[in-house]
């Protein structure tokens, strides 16, 4: 019994996934042993570079690296490790007539394009930047903090109570108004303070519903939009695009800068069971038997997966079940990896445009996509779906041959438990073909360059990524699951109701995408609790 | 009109070139354009300081087109701009210009501009920046059309002390009867020509508005009027040292639109800008007045004045404190140059009361940099009185013809 | 300080309300009360509003709009003695039926106590639920009947109200504190579906939860909704869910008597062509016949569109300020239909006292959201969702003898239906409610001696509320409270010095409740008058 024995490792991190590989980072480069222990053979988790047909790279996963904290890629030496973030220019959303709306970094070019569909509209697009961005700068140092607990009066978090409350008030009278409009309003509603014109509206939309169980007319999608600006705001060039290598380049530099600090990473080691021992937690047992202990484990499975398959429930008490039980991680989109055999042509781009080397949509109105969310509702995947689509060999030279390219394609939406039963192979084909069908009617030579298909369900992406209903974000980004709701009010600083088990994933504050703060965060609050310096 | 003749797409070529652009080309030495309001525009023909110096001493042709221009129209269009701009309206005559100020409802200033009033129903604004959304948002409840026409009209200034002699040789009898601020419609050998008597340089000068298809011609027949008497075209850079002499404020240098502000206290009213004079709190109710006047009861806590540097390096950007030690922080620099004409150091800059009163010495942080190398002066500058220079010349009517 | 009701009226009043609905009315007379003059003008040929009884067929009588009182604080009532002005009630404490498919029925009675027909699993859920909702309401509860807060003043009032809040939640006690803030911000279809097992329960109270919105219960925020509606409701005492004897009009009525009472000048058929500005104040109103009347005052019922757009003009205000009231969210969702019937109709064997209760077609919070779904179209729910009351089975003088009257709200309608409201629509829908009636009543169809439907747009025109919005503004968490109706006029003040506003676009909303006015008036006092 190994767990008996003295601790082999000061920390377990379970899973690595980049938040995991984070943690464990930023743990190691303080001086703890640190074991991170992987059930697929491959690291990555959901941030992966995958060989599956050919010399093809598929980003198979997540598949821009677009929040990425830099104060992360900078702490712990990502790019020496060889992290290299590409920008990409612009992006555009085809309609069904055959016009199209780009994304120009140039500002002139931007407001020529958007005055195409509407003079008024290219000129609101500055006032609705300015008022993104103001809630970017109001939000950014939130995400690398540690929420408070506002029912608590212990002085961190009356301090930290106080800190929001003062950044708050600083924005003065109209803004703070602005800011709490912002946060629970309607991506739809928002949108149509700005705009007018339907294609602008539909195209800014795009993000508020990436990923989520929620459509842009659902409250609570609006700041979702801000996203877009994150990566502007950081004022650092390159904090948007594509990571040379597909995104397993992100986890690949997070494990070589892990090594370089004395940490491990063992592949293929599913975690049966994190093991518990007089309320604290000791180690984990693997599927092979082994057990492995450690003074702290830190899990960064979602928290449906660790408290309700991975810790005895003996261990936990019974509201904290019921409220991980409750915690919303929704299965809502899908993902295909294609292969193509050349670069496929889209009339509705012109010639020479950028767009094509951007991330591409198909929508005309808003009122489409959240028809594609009201079948999602009826446990159906979307007739007319919204995708996300991008090629990035056309930018990296590693991703395809010369010539040939690689698309991802994210697909919103997509249910986990489909209304007519469970999903079978043909099912899972249908809706792979919906897709292919929606893009092949804005680019003829589409499904001839065709030549390998990779179409992941929700469904797929939990069984082999392990998020629960395969939800890119370990639980939906709604206003009561975020902040110090997330996961579990009472429990959103890292900790959980067992001593030395924390929790790094995405379920945790901030939330979702590929940006390492809940790692970051979580290893800070475990370097603390340990006393040691961060 | 599209002035875009070539077919280039928007993607490959943002900027839009003026109607004048291919005679701009043959005379710019430089090759130094610039981006100006979704136009490529000339920064510098030859030299800045020659271009300047014609400012002051002959004629200039500026080529104003990117110039953003808006057409009001309608029953209600005086009353919406009444509401609008904070000078008062309804004393403009028709063949009238005047300068004002526009404010969100905080009293913060958005842009400045020129109304022309064309008719009693017709107006054009021009304006430093686009602001369609706010033009339109702020017609709710007038009958009014509010329309960009920016490619519809080239313009032209021509500025300088033999200006008014040129646009005379030039064809344009009567011009001479043009009072400052006032507009007129001219026959150019058959091609119709407004001529406002305004400009951006504190000098005489006047500004043509004309159909884009008139434009070379009018451009070629100025040229060849002027030519015996000293007429040059100029780049921004000239037109930026004449504007600061004349205490002219630039947006996005001495102030940001409120439009455009993201942190706080960037926003500027126009008591702070030393702009008091144009805000008429006897007029019915206009956008931002009435934090304004609260503002006005409460005192300005800082404000945009004129600054006399000493020596002669320009105060570029230039931090300014109380006290020579550099303790206490009391505003920056916005504006700064040698001014070749008074021969005075001259900046404008925004001033924390009480420092900001006419006559106060405060000290200018002025880095140089001398062949690669960066020096720290800390040198005095006294609040003055703007404009820096305002010659007797430029409200003369009829105006001298050099 | 005029203010007794005499032949000759003066000609400047302290204030004048525009709008004689029950907001109007309460704030009037609470100000008359304070020793004010006060003028109510009304454009409508009767006071009363949205709160209004009249014919629809002949012989016929409903409460045109609103049709159960159950949001108005009881200490209002007594306040302003409504009783002695003549308001009865034909029923108080009225239930709520639930019907379901094939023919199953669910009633709750009793607060706090489980129905008969709830599952085990339900019914043990549902006391813990109940108590732990009506403790989260009685937090937002004391919110309603003061202004909100303003943000970033340095008013020690305000400063104060928001110290109110924050101290009430912490007063939750840590455990109810926590969940009140996971779930105020949440749907209600997840809280309902976390919470209870049976989806004909689920619906009931998910009804609750989006009357008045422009959402279904998936919508985020809606938990908010469905508090705020419970905490109006404990606001009003014992007799939620009442009857006011001769429908909702009689309450208005006895509104106006208790108005007059206190010296307060009612012109009815006075429709407002404008509010007048005098040296940047309202300085009085200019009626459409042309009658010019000043006073100190102006204090608006109407909804906030109407008030600064049309009454006051753009021109009095800033364009930010224009921009945020032309973005206030006020098209309506709900319809009204009104049936005269020649005998009562057969819910099943349901019989008086359910019979005469609150009758609730909203099976299932999938249905609920089915309903909606279309309306995001403009197009109409084949199925709606439906709170229909009879109430002639409690006051029977509404129909002639042995016949009775249907009304029912209708939610979710759409104000614009891409084919505009034309005749075909119209009977569409109709179609539509009668069928989904016909399904749990039996032979209403053949009972029916004539019917009115009333859309949003019908709405709008007969009650001159923007959109026809019964909350003049749509219910959500960013026209809630501190930013209801727009930021710059959350606290019955306007930005135009003397005018104030009084109606549903103000904090706390729409409702039968008028808590808008009573602040509204309290507020005029307080910046003195």
């Amino acid at each position: 019994m190994a767990a008996s024995s003295a601790p082999r490792h000061d920390v377990i991190v379970v899973g690595a996934g980049h938040n995991g590989l984070v943690a464990a980072c930023y743990m190691a480069r303080a001086g703890l042993d640190v074991l991170v222990v992987e059930r697929n053979d491959y690291i990555g988790g959901a941030a992966v570079s995958r060989n599956l047909f050919e010399d093809y790279t598929y980003s198979n996963c997540s598949y821009v690296c677009s929040l990425l904290r830099p104060e992360i890629m900078r702490a712990l030496e990502l790019p020496r490790f060889g992290l290299q973030i590409i920008p990409y220019d612009g992006g555009c959303t085809m309609m069904r007539d055959g016009n199209h709306l780009a994304l120009y970094d140039n500002h002139d070019a931007l407001r020529r394009e958007i005055g195409r569909h509407s003079r008024r509209d290219a000129e609101a697009y500055d006032r609705y930047s300015r008022d993104v961005i103001r809630q970017c700068k109001f939000i950014r140092p939130l995400l690398m903090r540690e929420p408070p607990d506002p029912t608590s009066f212990k002085p961190r978090d009356l301090t930290e109570l106080l800190y929001l409350g003062q950044r708050f008030h600083r924005m003065g009278e109209a803004r703070m108004y602005d800011t709490l409009r912002f946060w629970t309003m309607s991506a739809a509603d928002f949108l149509d303070e700005y705009f007018e014109s339907e294609i602008v509206k539909a195209h800014f939309a795009g993000s508020s519903i990436i990923g989520t169980a929620l459509g842009p007319r659902s409250p609570g999608s609006a700041y979702v939009l801000l996203h877009h600006y994150m990566g502007d705001i950081d004022e650092t060039v390159g904090a948007w695009g594509f990571a040379r290598g597909g995104m397993g380049a992100v986890t690949a530099a997070l494990t070589a800068s892990l090594r370089a600090s004395g940490g491990e990473v063992r592949t293929g080691a599913p975690v049966e069971r994190i093991l518990v021992r007089n309320g604290r937690s000791c180690g984990v047992a693997l599927a092979s038997g082994e057990e492995i202990a450690a003074k702290v484990v830190v899990s960064n499975m979602d928290v449906k997966r660790t408290f309700l398959e991975s810790v005895a429930p003996e261990h936990l008490p019974e509201d904290f079940l019921t409220a991980v039980r409750r915690f919303k991680i929704r299965g809502s989109s899908g993902k295909l990896n294609i292969a193509l055999g050349g670069l496929p042509t889209f009339p509705s781009i012109p010639d020479g445009a950028p767009s094509i080397r951007g991330d591409l949509h198909i929508t005309d109105t808003i009122e489409m996509m959240e028809r594609a969310y009201d079948d999602w509702k009826e446990g159906r995947w979307s007739q007319a779906p919204y995708v996300d689509m991008l090629m990035p060999s056309q930018i990296d030279p590693t991703m395809a041959a010369d010539g040939k390219h690689y698309m991802s394609v994210f697909v919103q939406y997509c249910p986990y438990e489909l209304a007519d039963g469970p999903w079978t192979d043909a099912k899972r084909d249908a809706f792979g073909n919906t897709v292919i069908d929606a893009i092949a009617r804005h680019s003829p030579d589409f499904k001839g360059l065709i030549r390998h298909a990779e179409v992941r369900t929700p469904w797929d992406i939990e069984r082999e990524v392990g998020l629960t209903e395969g939800n890119i974000f370990q639980g939906e980004l709604t206003m009561d699951q975020l902040l110090f709701n997330r996961p579990v009010p009472g429990y959103a600083q890292y900790r959980t109701p067992v001593k030395g088990l924390y929790l790094s994933g995405s379920s945790t504050h901030p939330g979702g995408g590929v940006m390492g703060a809940p790692g970051a965060n979580c290893a800070r609050r475990v370097l603390t609790d340990l006393g040691r310096s961060a | 009109m599209a002035i875009d003749r070539t077919p280039v797409p928007h993607f490959r070529k943002p900027l839009l070139d003026t109607p004048f652009h291919d005679r701009a080309r043959e005379l710019s030495q430089n090759d130094s354009f610039v981006p100006w309001a979704g136009y490529s525009t000339v920064d510098v023909f030859t030299s800045a300081e020659q271009e300047y110096f014609a400012i002051r001493n002959a004629a200039t042709l500026f080529d104003l087109t990117p110039m953003v221009k808006y057409r009001i129209t309608g029953a209600d269009a005086e009353r919406y701009l009444n509401r609008l701009v904070t000078r008062d309206v309804r004393k403009l005559k028709v063949g009238r210009v005047s300068y004002v100020v526009w404010c969100n409802d905080a009293g913060h200033i958005i842009d400045d501009g020129t109304i022309f009033r064309l008719a009693a129903e017709d107006f054009r604004l021009c304006t430093a920046e686009r602001q369609l959304d706010w033009l339109l948002d702020s017609a709710l409840g007038f009958d009014v059309r509010v329309e960009e026409v920016t490619e519809q009209i080239a313009a032209l200034a021509v500025q300088g002390p033999t200006s008014c002699y040129i646009l005379r040789k030039f064809g344009l009898a009567g011009v001479e009867q043009l009072k400052p601020f006032q507009l007129a419609e001219f026959d150019a050998h058959g091609r119709p020509l407004m001529v406002s008597r305004t400009g951006f340089t504190g000098d005489l000068g006047y500004e043509l508005w004309m159909s884009p298809e008139h434009a070379v011609t009018v451009w070629d027949e100025l040229m060849a009027a002027g030519r015996t008497r000293g007429l040059r075209a100029i780049g921004s850079q000239a037109l930026n040292m004449a504007r600061i002499e004349a205490g002219f404020l630039m947006p996005n240098v001495d102030f940001v639109s409120a439009e455009h502000t993201i942190r706080m206290n960037r926003d500027r009213t126009p008591l702070e800008l030393g702009l008091g004079w144009l805000v008429d709190f006897d007029k019915p109710h206009f956008n931002g007045r009435r934090a304004l006047l609260a503002q006005r009861a409460a005192g300005v806590r800082r404000l945009l004045v004129g600054l006399d540097v000493d020596g002669n390096k320009p105060a570029h950007h230039a931090l300014l404190y109380a006290d020579k030690d550099g303790n206490r922080e009391v505003g920056s620099v916005t504006s700064a140059m040698w001014s070749p004409t008074c021969k005075r150091n001259l900046a404008l800059a925004i001033i924390d009361a009480p420092y900001h009163a006419t006559g106060s010495r405060v000290w200018a942080d002025i880095y140089l940099n001398r062949e690669l190398v960066w020096e720290r002066r800390m040198v005095a500058a006294t609040v003055v009185e703007r404009p820096f220079f305002a010659p007797e010349r430029r409200r003369l009517t009829p105006p001298a013809d050099r | 300080m005029a203010g007794t009701t005499s032949s000759a009226p003066p000609a400047r009043y302290d204030v004048i309300v525009i709008g004689a609905g029950h907001n109007g009315l309460v704030c009037a007379t609470t100000l008359a009360r304070a020793g004010r003059s006060v003028l109510v003008v009304e454009a409508a040929a009767e006071v009363g509003g949205m709160a209004i009884t009249r014919g629809f067929a002949p012989g016929y009588r409903v409460s045109a709009c609103a049709h159960l009182l159950h949001q108005m604080p009881l200490a209002v009532i007594r306040e302003l003695g409504l009783a002695e002005h003549g308001l009865e009630f034909a029923a108080t404490a009225l239930p709520t039926t639930a019907f379901g498919p094939e023919g199953r029925a669910l009633t709750l009675a009793r607060a706090g106590v489980p129905g008969e027909a709830f599952t085990p699993h339900d019914a043990a859920a549902w006391p813990a639920y109940h108590a732990r909702l009506g403790r989260f309401a009685g937090l937002l509860q004391g919110m309603l009947a003061a202004p909100p807060p303003r943000l970033g003043t340095d008013a020690w009032s305000d400063k104060l109200a928001l110290a109110k809040v924050g101290l009430k939640l912490r007063l939750l006690g840590r455990r109810d504190m926590r969940e009140f803030l996971r779930i105020v911000g949440m749907n209600a279809y997840d809280l309902l579906a976390d919470e209870f097992e049976s989806s004909l329960l689920q619906g009931a109270l998910g009804f609750d939860a989006v009357l008045g919105t422009n959402f279904g219960p998936r919508a985020p925020g809606t938990v908010l909704t469905l508090l705020y509606r419970l905490a109006a409701e404990s606001a009003a005492g014992s007799m939620p869910l009442a009857q006011p004897r001769g429908g909702l009009g009689a309450l208005t009525l006895a509104l106006a008597r208790a108005a007059k009472a206190a010296g307060v000048t009612i012109r009815t058929s006075a429709p407002v062509e404008r509010i007048t500005v005098a040296a940047d104040r309202a300085s009085g109103i200019v009626l459409a016949c042309g009658d010019e009347i000043g006073a100190e005052r102006v204090v608006s019922s109407a909804d906030v569109k109407t008030t600064f757009l049309r009454l006051l003009g753009a021109e009095h205000l800033d364009t930010g300020f224009v921009r945020r009231v032309d973005h206030l969210r006020s098209r309506g969702v709900a319809a009204k239909i009104h049936l005269a019937l020649d005998r009562a109709p057969k819910f099943g064997a349901l019989a008086p006292p359910a019979l005469g209760g609150r009758l609730l077609v909203s099976p299932s919070l999938d249905y609920l959201e089915r309903a909606f779904n279309p309306t995001k179209y403009g197009e109409c729910p084949g199925e709606p969702a439906l709170e229909i009351t009879v109430p002639t089975i409690n006051d029977p003088a509404l129909a002639p003898t042995g016949h009775h009257v249907l009304s029912a709200i209708v939610q979710y309608a759409p104000y614009a239906p891409a084919s505009g409201w034309n005749d075909a629509a119209r009977r569409a829908f109709t179609e539509s409610i009668l069928a989904t009636l016909e399904v749990h009543a039996p032979g209403i169809r053949a009972s029916l001696m004539g019917c009115e439907l009333l859309t949003p747009l019908d709405l709008e025109r007969e009650f001159g509320a923007t959109g026809g919005h019964w909350h003049h503004g749509d219910l959500a968490f960013d026209q809630f409270y501190m930013v209801r109706p727009v930021p710059g006029a959350s606290q019955y003040a306007t930005p135009m010095a003397g005018l104030y506003l009084c109606g549903a676009s103000c904090h706390p909303g729409g409702g039968v409740m008028g808590l808008a006015g009573r602040n509204a008036a309290r507020r005029v006092l307080e910046q003195g008058v």
